[in-house]
């Protein structure tokens, strides 16, 4: 097989959820389909490769500096979204939950992973709660994990005493969930915030 | 072909793959374990992987050296740990602590009794004083059962075992009030707070020199990176960001 195949398909088997077998049909199908698939394929890569950066204001990927999101007037100023990853922010983002702003901290504090406090865009956070314009709550929303937790700890004390209100994302039982399936840490987390009925 | 079952404390886990992970654990009997667990961060699995959690651990392989599979069955769930600041920090510490320092597959049987109290004592509140002095004499005794234990059973120079106030911090070995008064390296010497010695309670200044002799030997041997150093201080409520 011809080396640029080769090495098309060797890329494509490195993106996540693919392996080489895949990687074999997505190259195949996009062969079978120059027109229609592989080219316009093509210009959109290269499109968002011309103009990919990360926001300056929030961290978020997008094509445009500042990003979407942070120039949308319809979003609250005085509301920011504290996730880990660009991926967290628009899991979020999908379901078009939240009406604030973001701020992507880059990364969960891991020792093991080599990520510490200074690694992470803290500071920056900082200086946007206490900046212009006011932020009156700051949402963390980590992953329910000790890491995750672990940052929103460590983020939280360093929100302190700077006027916003800082609140987490609830934990618990999940949508469709059904407690004989749940294990004991969700179950004994959900009855710990269980709030009243009436 | 190896098997291998044991309670243990899950400590650590690595991704590896779409869904699964290599998993650490320490062992109640057998020391520290690696394991692979498939699907591990799945829906069904990830609940068993979270730090400090007990589990039923079954490891088996087709050979020595070959990292084992694990299949995993909670006994005791301690995420709600990583729900309070101060035990989340303390556990993330500690996982991190007992899976980088203690060799693999050496019988730890104390240590683990010891971080299994540990952790069930932060979930069930333990104070704060109470939670750092168990957390400083875990240390030492993570210290001693690698090898580098301190000797506070007498004093280096002869003096009286009820009179022992410091540790050297060269040696790691106890030394007397009395021995070491107007010696030129007095100030030298680490304080040796008596609750280390008699097991009594501890005032929040003993805890803080417990902790001051715990780091000054880690430091020799684990605590050589910034990061670590800044886990343990997150655990011990030291460290405080600056805007």
């Amino acid at each position: 097989m011809d080396d640029a195949l080769q090495q098309l398909m060797a890329l494509v088997a490195r993106l996540p959820g693919l392996g080489p077998r895949s990687a074999r049909r997505v190259v195949l199908q996009l062969m079978k389909n120059r027109e229609t698939q592989l080219q316009p394929l093509l210009a959109a890569l290269q499109r968002v490769d011309a103009a990919l950066s990360a926001c300056d204001i929030c961290g978020n990927l997008d094509t445009r500096n500042p990003c979407r999101i942070c120039t949308d007037p319809k979003r609250d100023p005085a509301l920011l979204c504290v996730v880990a990853d660009v991926a967290d922010l628009w899991a979020l983002e999908r379901g078009r939950l939240f009406a604030g702003r973001y701020h992507v901290l880059g990364g969960m504090l891991s020792a093991l992973d080599g990520v510490g406090p200074d690694d992470l865009s803290i500071a920056q956070l900082q200086a946007r709660v206490a900046g212009d314009p006011p932020i009156t709550e700051v949402v963390l929303a980590m992953n329910a994990t000790l890491e995750g937790q672990t940052t929103a700890h460590f983020v939280a004390e360093a929100l302190e005493g700077l006027g916003a209100k800082v609140t987490q994302l609830a934990h618990g039982v999940p949508v469709g969930g059904e407690l004989d399936y749940l294990d004991e840490g969700t179950l004994a987390q959900a009855l710990r915030l269980r709030r009243p009925l009436a | 072909m190896l098997s291998f079952d044991d309670e243990a404390l899950v400590l650590t886990t690595l991704p590896h793959g779409e869904n699964g992970a290599v998993v650490r654990f320490l062992s109640l009997t057998g020391g520290l374990r690696a394991g692979y667990v498939p699907g591990a961060r799945g829906k069904a699995k990830r609940a068993l992987i979270h730090p400090g959690n007990r589990v039923a651990l079954h490891l088996s392989a087709r050979a020595e050296g070959q990292l084992p599979g694990a299949t995993l069955e909670l006994l005791e769930s301690r995420a709600l740990l990583a729900f309070e600041p101060r035990a989340a920090a303390m556990l993330a510490w500690l996982a991190e602590l007992t899976a980088t320092a203690t060799a693999e597959a050496v019988p730890h049987p104390r240590l683990a009794a010891a971080l299994d109290a540990l952790l069930t004592g932060l979930g069930a509140g333990m104070d704060a004083t109470a939670a750092q002095a168990a957390l400083a004499r875990y240390e030492l005794l993570l210290l001693a059962e690698e090898g580098f234990g301190l000797d506070l059973t007498a004093c280096a120079l002869g003096g009286p075992a009820s009179d022992l106030a410091f540790v050297s911090p060269r040696s790691g070995r106890a030394v007397s009030r009395e021995k070491s008064s107007g010696q030129p390296w007095e100030a030298q010497l680490l304080p040796l707070p008596r609750f280390l010695l008699d097991g009594g309670p501890a005032t929040p200044a003993d805890v803080a020199q417990a902790l001051t002799l715990s780091a000054h030997f880690l430091r020799a041997h684990w605590l050589n990176n910034d990061l670590r150093e800044a886990t343990r201080n997150r655990a011990i409520g030291s460290a405080r960001p600056t805007p």
